[in-house]
C-alpha cells in the first residue's frame, strides 16, 4: 500500500541547519531517504520552504482570493513529505518512527487512495 | 439438538473461526459475514443431525463455501479464490494446525487492538471478533444505543480496511509495546465491568466475565509475559471478591464487612497461579504489583489478620515509579489499619496534594470513615457532605447517605 508520511513541526523548534549541529542533523534525513530508497520503498519526497513562504489561493463566486500565508495557522506545520510504498500500516509506523523529525515534531501517516482500473 | 448447546458451541468456535477466516481472506468485514452465515447454516443443520465431532472443522468449511460464493460475485478478493479452494478439500491442513491456530487468533487481537483505531473503537472491536459478543450486547454493556455501537464499529471497520491495519503478530520490540496496548483493552473492559463509574448498577458482571475470559486466553497465547500474567492474576483476583462486594440490594460492601465464605476459590487458585508465573518476568509491571495487593487480600482469613505492613510496601514500591495522589490515598488507608486513625487520618490527608483529590468521593469517604473512628462526628459529617456530592455512582451516593446518617443518629 501507498502512504504519505506528512512531516510537522514546529518551525521555531526545528534545527538550525546552518550551525554544525544542525548539518548533523540533516545528515540523519540524508540517510534515512538513503535507507527508504534501497529499501525500495521510496516514491517520492520533498521538503517544503519555511511556512511563511505559503501562499493560498480560493476561487469563491469566481473571483480569486489570494492570501499570504498557510491554510491554517497552526503551531506545528506542514514541513515535507515522503510518499511511500510498504505492506501495511505498521511498515508505514516502522519507517514514520525512523524519521528524524519525530522526536520534535510529528508524522501524519496517510493512506494514499487507491483508484481501481476497473469501470 | 438444545439452542444452549449451539450458542456453547458459538461461543468456543467463534473467535477461532474469525481468525482463520482473517488470515484467508485479508478483510475483517467479510470474514464476519461469511462467519455470520456459517453460524446460521449451523444453527439449522445441528438442530436436526446434533453437533458434528468437529465443529470447528464443520463451521470454518461451510464458512469457506460461502466466501467462495460471495468472491464469485464480487471480484474484489478474487486472489484468494485458488488458496481457498484448495484449502477446501483439505480440512487437516498443516495451516490450520494448533501453531497456526494460536496465531491467527493472536493476530486477530492484535489488529482489533492497534493502537492507530481509538480506544472505544479497540474495546468495540475485541468484545465483538474476540469476544463474539452482538453489538447489541457491547452496546448495553456500555450504556450506549445499539444503533451508536454498530456505528462505531462500521467506523472502525472501514479505518482497518484503508489504512491497511495488518492482522499480524508484530515483531521484534514493537510486540512488547502492543501487548501493552492489549492489555490496556483487556483491563478497560474489566474496570468497566467491575465499578461503572455512571450506571444505577454497581457492577455489570458480563463484561469482567468477558475480560477474564480474554485475559485467560492471551495468557495462554502468550505465556512468558509477565504484564499478561500480571493483568490476569490481578482480574481473577479482583473478580474473586465480587459475589461479596454487593449485598441483595446492590448495594456496595466494604472490604472489611465482606463475607469472605462468598470469595470464589476457584478464581484466586487461578489467580495465584498467574501471578507466581508472572513472577519470572523480569519487570514487576503495575499490574503484577496490583494483582499482589489482591493477593495478600485473597490470603487474609479476616479483615483484621490483613497483612497490612505488606499491602503498605507494595504500595510504595508502585509510588517509587512516580506520584499518584489515588495510589497514595489507598496506601494511607492501609497505614490507617497499620498504624490507628490518628497515623493514618495525616497520611490520608497528605495524599491529597494540590487539592488533586478535591473532587475524588474516596477521598472524602476515607476521612469521613476515619473521622468518625476518632470519633470527630462533626468533621466526619461534612466529609460525608463532601464524599455524597462529589460521587457519581447512584449505588454508592445511596450506601455513603446511609453511613452519614448512621453517624447523625450517634451524634
Amino acid at each position: 500500500m501507498k502512504y504519505a508520511l506528512l512531516l510537522y513541526s514546529d518551525e521555531s523548534k526545528n534545527p538550525d541547519y546552518t550551525t554544525a549541529e544542525g548539518a548533523a542533523e540533516m545528515e540523519k534525513w540524508f540517510l534515512f531517504s538513503q535507507e527508504l530508497v534501497e529499501a525500495g520503498s521510496m516514491m517520492a519526497g520533498e521538503a517544503l520552504s519555511e511556512v511563511e513562504t505559503a501562499t493560498t489561493i480560493r476561487v469563491r463566486d469566481g473571483k480569486t482570493i489570494t492570501a499570504d500565508g498557510p491554510f491554517a495557522e497552526t503551531k506545528e506545520s506542514l514541513g515535507g513529505f515522503y510518499i511511500i510504498d510498504v505492506e501495511n500500516l505498521d511498515g508505514a509506523i516502522e519507517w514514520a518512527l525512523k524519521i528524524p523529525n519525530v522526536g520534535y515534531g510529528s508524522v501524519e501517516i496517510r493512506p494514499v487512495m487507491e483508484f481501481s482500473d476497473a469501470p | 439438538m438444545s439452542v444452549n448447546a449451539i450458542d456453547v458451541a458459538f461461543r468456543a468456535e467463534w473467535s477461532q473461526l474469525v481468525a482463520t477466516l482473517v488470515r484467508d481472506l485479508g478483510d475483517l468485514a467479510l470474514a464476519e459475514d461469511v462467519a455470520q452465515e456459517a453460524f446460521v447454516a449451523a444453527s439449522q443443520r445441528w438442530h436436526q443431525d446434533g453437533i458434528p465431532r468437529r465443529p470447528g472443522a464443520w463451521l470454518l468449511t461451510t464458512a469457506r463455501r460461502k466466501a467462495i460464493d460471495k468472491i464469485r460475485r464480487d471480484r474484489r478478493f478474487e486472489d484468494r479464490l485458488p488458496i481457498l479452494a484448495a484449502q477446501l478439500d483439505d480440512v487437516d491442513d498443516p495451516a490450520d494446525g494448533p501453531r497456526q491456530l494460536a496465531d491467527d487468533q493472536l493476530a486477530l487481537i492484535f489488529g482489533c487492538c492497534h493502537p492507530a483505531l481509538d480506544v472505544d473503537a479497540q474495546v468495540a472491536l475485541t468484545l465483538r471478533y474476540i469476544g463474539g459478543l452482538s453489538t447489541a450486547q457491547i452496546g448495553r454493556a456500555f450504556l450506549v444505543p445499539e444503533p451508536t455501537m454498530a456505528k462505531r464499529l462500521v467506523r472502525a471497520k472501514r479505518k482497518i480496511r484503508s489504512a491497511g491495519i495488518p492482522f499480524a503478530v508484530p515483531e521484534g520490540q514493537v510486540l512488547d509495546e502492543r501487548i501493552e496496548a492489549v492489555c490496556g483493552v483487556i483491563y478497560a473492559i474489566f474496570t468497566e465491568g467491575h465499578a461503572s463509574t455512571d450506571g444505577v448498577a454497581l457492577m455489570r458482571g458480563g463484561l469482567c466475565d468477558e475480560a477474564l475470559w480474554l485475559a485467560e486466553t492471551l495468557a495462554s497465547l502468550v505465556p512468558d509475559n509477565g504484564d499478561v500474567r500480571g493483568l490476569t492474576a490481578l482480574c481473577l483476583l479482583t473478580d474473586s471478591r465480587r459475589a461479596a462486594r454487593t449485598d441483595e440490594a446492590g448495594q456496595p460492601v466494604l472490604l472489611a464487612d465482606q463475607d469472605r465464605s462468598l470469595w470464589d476459590r476457584d478464581k484466586m487458585d487461578r489467580g495465584f497461579r498467574h501471578l507466581f508465573a508472572s513472577q519470572t518476568a523480569t519487570a514487576r509491571g503495575a499490574y503484577q504489583l496490583r494483582a499482589s495487593l489482591a493477593a495478600v487480600h485473597a490470603t487474609a482469613p479476616t479483615y483484621e489478620e490483613t497483612e497490612w505492613a505488606a499491602i503498605v510496601r507494595i504500595y510504595d514500591t508502585i509510588l517509587a515509579s512516580g506520584p499518584n495522589p489515588i495510589v497514595a490515598l489507598n496506601r494511607a488507608a492501609a497505614v490507617v489499619e497499620r498504624d490507628g486513625p490518628e497515623a493514618g487520618l495525616s497520611e490520608i490527608d497528605r495524599s491529597n496534594v494540590d487539592g488533586a483529590l478535591d473532587h475524588y468521593h474516596y477521598f472524602h469517604s476515607a476521612r469521613a470513615e476515619v473521622l468518625s473512628r476518632l470519633e470527630r462526628l462533626d468533621a466526619a459529617h461534612a466529609a460525608y457532605d463532601k464524599a455524597i456530592e462529589t460521587c457519581d455512582n447512584d449505588a454508592e451516593r445511596t450506601w455513603l447517605q446511609e453511613r452519614q446518617a448512621l453517624l447523625s443518629d450517634a451524634r
